[in-house]
């Protein structure tokens, strides 16, 4: 990108994570380019917003900084470097198998798209809090294991008497809360969530962002939030990210983006909702429909 | 990243569209529904096809090609030879004559009991779930009656029931069928309820198709290469048990198959003679056949589950992958520049 | 054209725990009317019976009471085979809602034939023809002999239309048709569903959760919680001066960039589990009026 990129919110800029030139390329039989020379700084206590449509490689570029991606994707170059808050500076791609391990989770832990679905149904939420506590923190203690479930879940706005609850037993944002709860039980420095309410109701969706924003308030971790639902990227991100085929067409402070988009795809994008209580947008309800010619034509 | 020019930057679902466009006009032939059914070809397919077509045709023509196979002559068990290329029997008659006319007769009774059952199956399994309530608990107990029936046991008190001159082929054939159709109706069955319930189901009885056309048109195809799966191994398991019951003396009357071959080899002492050629060509038959239809069937099972041809794909560009990338750590951990950071 | 006229619409589905039978009330007295060159939004939640009334109206369900009128201008009712002609369906997943078996020729063509519009095959090709060039599939020919998997959600959900459109339907149930595609081309299908709407005066019953796009599509907007109407009116009214709690929660929780505060706007003031779903906000008549006992206590019971 020529363009400057945004500065967040606030004067001092705290980074956490850098993601330099980065290229993710899926080794079919034509190689597909699905992450294109993606440049990225995440700051402290910051939202960023990850938006594009399907295909477009959001997905693709969350995965690859955690180095969740599988094969066939590779990353065929770049640079990703987690500022840890300690002042030391780690290159996540080179990594060493247990290094990474520790390094998920611990610094930087995800909520996937449907993980309201990936709980284990045969054990209870306590189990489950307690597995991924004592993976990371082997010598720790029952009462302290029990204290740091109740806080999160307390945290996320669950009653820790849901601990010994099944997930079948929760609704579905309940559910979604409890994974949250699990992303943040090792206070990671980056939470990074693909697409975390897509599947559940508005309502149910508006009472988690919020807790979502007063967390990160409160505990001031990084967020990178993915999702095609531009609008809710603008009223919870700071700044956000377009893609587009693999590109970042756009990196924006999010009100200057509503208001002054300069890429054509995004000012399509934002055409794409109407709005709840504005005009029409590109909405047609009388005379012939201009707009349709133009698009998705074969 | 360079910046995009914005006027030529496209939308994705343009892109995506004008790909989906060029595919076709690259004089690309339009896949039939029928050719996306058919499995690709791999080694292991090939090899079991082989041996299904190889011993198939050995089962068609080879009976032309040999002698008599009833004849009887005055030297018997002789090994291999120039003249009997697989030996003769205890009474003279030639083993491979006998394997060629044995083979065809086997190869008769597993595909007609294949038939059958396949009929049987796709009518209870399909049918049934597809109507739903009353039948669909009918067609389930009575398959589940089937199922649970102890199937050789059935067949050799039906095979002892019929008297032995009226014991033909279709005789065997039907116990057979009768016996072996409830499990793979029930497989149909799970299957036919999870395609009942697709959109496409609704869809063509919301714009007004029969319930047959229903069954016939959109259910049917898409149950294709499980009804295929579920025939080759009706085939299989008729004919093992074919030749389980001819080896036991309870086969068809007047039928030659490799189970009355064994049955005859054995009453012949040819395994305590040592007269291996007698015994062995029959057994290998059975064995290869059966093997080459597994093989097959393993194909059909990616067609069933796509996801099982992925992972044969991937395996190979998933290494690629990983090993691009290891490369590319390992320059960049070198790189001094990198390391001071 | 045709109307339909929705009275009273009750559907209980059994649920069977242990020995324990209970019946779960996912339709509770909904009255509709859906009439020519009118759109008609049902909003609400999932599980607040949107998708079983489709269900009811396109007759794969039967309603457990209350009825279901299709009438013609003349005043001829609808029934049988006419019935499904007259009233069609595009469901919410294109990707399931084709079989990937049949070209697409096929699926435009049965409903051609099962109601008898065309007699002969060239006329039948011709038609399916005319039928993909109006839902702006062109060229027509290069698409018709294609698979569902060869073309793009957006493609695939213009076909579904042009297949209900197919056997000559003057009323149109739209089940999300737009919620499985992507953002960008959503209003695409959207605006080809209304420009068809006004060129054929169809009837619409636009099922959505989407408050904005049911806003602007539609004429009419009734909201749906646990199985009963809480609010109808003309579209704006219902989203700009929403009187029922439901209807301003749900109006507070969709994203509005124009709105001030963002996220953080406070929502907090309407309780979710205290809203009663007892009372219908009617903006046509400007009253309230009763509509039973609130769902918390009607809506399972045992029998």
């Amino acid at each position: 990108m020529t363009d400057a990129i945004p500065e967040p919110r606030g004067a001092e800029a705290r980074p956490v994570l850098t993601v330099e030139d980065l290229t993710v390329v899926y080794e079919v039989d034509e190689p597909v380019t699905a992450v294109r020379g993606a440049d990225l700084v995440l700051h402290r206590g910051e939202i960023l917003g990850l938006a594009g449509e399907s295909g477009c490689g959001k997905t693709t570029l969350a995965y690859a900084v955690n180095r969740l991606h599988r094969p066939p994707a590779r990353i065929a170059s770049g640079r990703i470097t987690f500022h840890d808050r300690s002042g030391d500076d780690i290159d996540i791609l080179a990594l060493e198998d247990a290094e990474l391990r520790a390094f998920r989770w611990e610094k930087l832990s995800m909520v996937f798209q449907g993980a309201m679905n990936a709980l284990n149904p045969v054990a209870t939420v306590r189990a489950q809090l307690r597995d991924t506590l004592l993976a990371h923190r082997p010598g720790m203690s029952k009462g302290a294991i029990r204290a740091r479930s109740r806080e999160v879940l307390e945290r996320v706005g669950v009653d820790p008497a849901r601990l010994g609850s099944y997930p079948h037993e929760l609704s579905g944002g309940m559910r979604q809360r409890v994974m949250i709860a699990m992303a943040m039980l090792l206070e990671p420095q980056i939470m990074v969530m693909d697409e975390p309410t897509t599947a559940l109701d508005v309502v149910v969706q508006r009472d988690i962002l919020r807790e979502i924003v007063r967390l990160r308030d409160e505990l001031d971790f990084a967020v990178v939030f993915i999702t095609h639902d531009l609008p809710l990227l603008l009223e919870i991100s700071d700044r956000i990210a377009v893609m587009l085929e693999g590109e970042i067409v756009e990196f924006e402070a999010a009100d200057r983006l509503y208001r002054e988009a300069r890429h054509p795809y995004t000012r399509r994008l934002l055409g794409s909702f109407p709005s709840l209580s504005g005009t029409r947008g590109a909405f047609i309800r009388d005379g012939g429909e201009p707009s349709e010619t133009t698009e998705e034509q074969v | 990243m360079t910046n995009p020019n914005p006027a030529a930057a496209p939308a994705a679902d343009e892109a995506a569209e004008r790909l989906a466009a060029t595919s076709a006009e690259d004089g690309r032939p339009i896949r039939s529904g029928w050719r996306m059914l058919l499995p690709t070809m791999t080694p292991w397919l090939a090899v079991g096809l082989s041996l299904v077509v190889g011993i198939t045709l050995f089962g068609l023509i080879g009976p032309f090609l040999v002698g008599d196979p009833e004849q009887i002559r005055d030297q018997g068990l002789t090994g291999p030879s120039g003249e009997f290329w697989l030996g003769t029997t205890q009474t003279g008659q030639d083993v491979l004559a006998q394997l060629a006319h044995a083979t065809r007769g086997s190869l008769q009774i597993g595909f007609l009991v294949g038939v059958l059952a396949t009929l049987l199956s796709a009518f209870f399994g399909i049918y049934g779930a597809y109507k739903g309530r009353f039948v669909d608990e009918a067609f389930s107990l009575l398959s589940n009656v089937f199922l649970v029936i102890p199937g050789l046991p059935l067949i050799i008190v039906i095979s002892g029931f019929v008297p032995r001159e009226s014991r033909g082929l279709w005789t065997i054939a039907v116990v057979l069928a009768v016996t072996g159709w409830a499990a793979s109706a029930r497989v149909l069955r799970a299957q036919t309820l999870s395609v009942r319930n697709r959109d496409y189901v609704a869809a063509s009885q919301v714009a007004g198709e029969r319930p047959w056309r229903v069954i016939m048109v959109e259910i049917l195809p898409n149950l294709l290469p499980v009804i295929a799966s579920q025939f080759v191994f009706a085939v299989i398991a008729a004919i093992l048990g074919e030749a389980g019951l001819s080896f036991i003396g309870l086969g068809a009357s007047n039928s030659s198959t490799l189970g009355t071959m064994l049955y005859y080899a054995q009453n012949g002492f040819a395994l305590s003679l040592g007269a291996w050629w007698w015994f062995i060509p029959p057994g290998l038959i059975i064995a290869m056949f059966g093997t080459g239809l597994s093989i097959v069937n393993f194909s059909i099972d990616e067609i069933i589950n796509p996801k099982l041809k992925n992972l044969r794909l991937h395996r190979k560009r998933a290494r690629r992958a990983a090993r691009l990338e290891r490369q590319l750590t390992r320059t960049a951990s070198a790189d001094p520049e990198v390391s001071d950071r | 054209m045709t109307s339909v006229h929705v009275t009273d619409l009750v559907k209980d589905y059994k649920l069977r725990e242990g020995l324990k039978r209970t019946r779960l009330r996912a339709v509770d007295h909904v009255s509709l009317e859906l009439t020519p060159g009118r759109t008609v939004a049902l909003v609400g939640e999932s599980g607040s019976g949107k998708s079983t009334i489709a269900k009811i109206l396109t007759r794969m369900e039967r309603p457990s009471s209350g009825e279901v009128e299709v009438r013609l201008d003349d005043g001829t009712a609808v029934d049988g085979k006419a019935y499904r002609r007259e009233v069609q369906m595009v469901f919410q997943d294109p990707f399931a809602s084709l079989n990937p078996f049949h070209s697409i020729e096929h699926h435009i063509a049965r409903p051609l034939l099962i109601h008898k519009r065309t007699r002969t095959k060239q006329e039948t090709r011709e038609r399916v023809l005319e039928m993909l060039e109006r839902v702006n599939l062109t060229p027509a020919e290069r698409i018709a002999p294609r698979r569902p998997h060869e073309l793009s959600g957006g493609q695939r959900q213009r076909v579904a239309i042009a297949r209900a459109l197919a056997p000559g339907a003057q009323v149109l149930i739209a089940d999300e048709p737009v919620s499985m595609l992507d953002v960008s081309i959503r209003l695409g299908v959207l605006n080809l569903l209304g420009r068809l709407q006004r060129e054929d005066r169809l009837a619409v019953l636009y099922i959505t959760h989407d408050l904005a796009t049911a806003r602007h599509f539609s004429d009419e907007i009734v909201v749906l919680y646990r199985g009963r109407v809480v609010e109808r009116g003309p579209a704006d009214a219902v989203i700009l001066d929403p009187h029922h709690d439901y209807t301003k929660l749900l109006a507070l929780a969709a994203p509005d960039p124009e709105r001030p505060g963002g996220v953080a706007a406070d929502t907090g003031s309407i309780d979710r589990d205290s809203i009663d779903n007892g009372v219908c906000y009617d903006h046509y008549t400007g009253q309230w009026r009763e509509t039973g006992v609130p769902a918390s206590e009607a809506r399972e019971r045992s029998i």
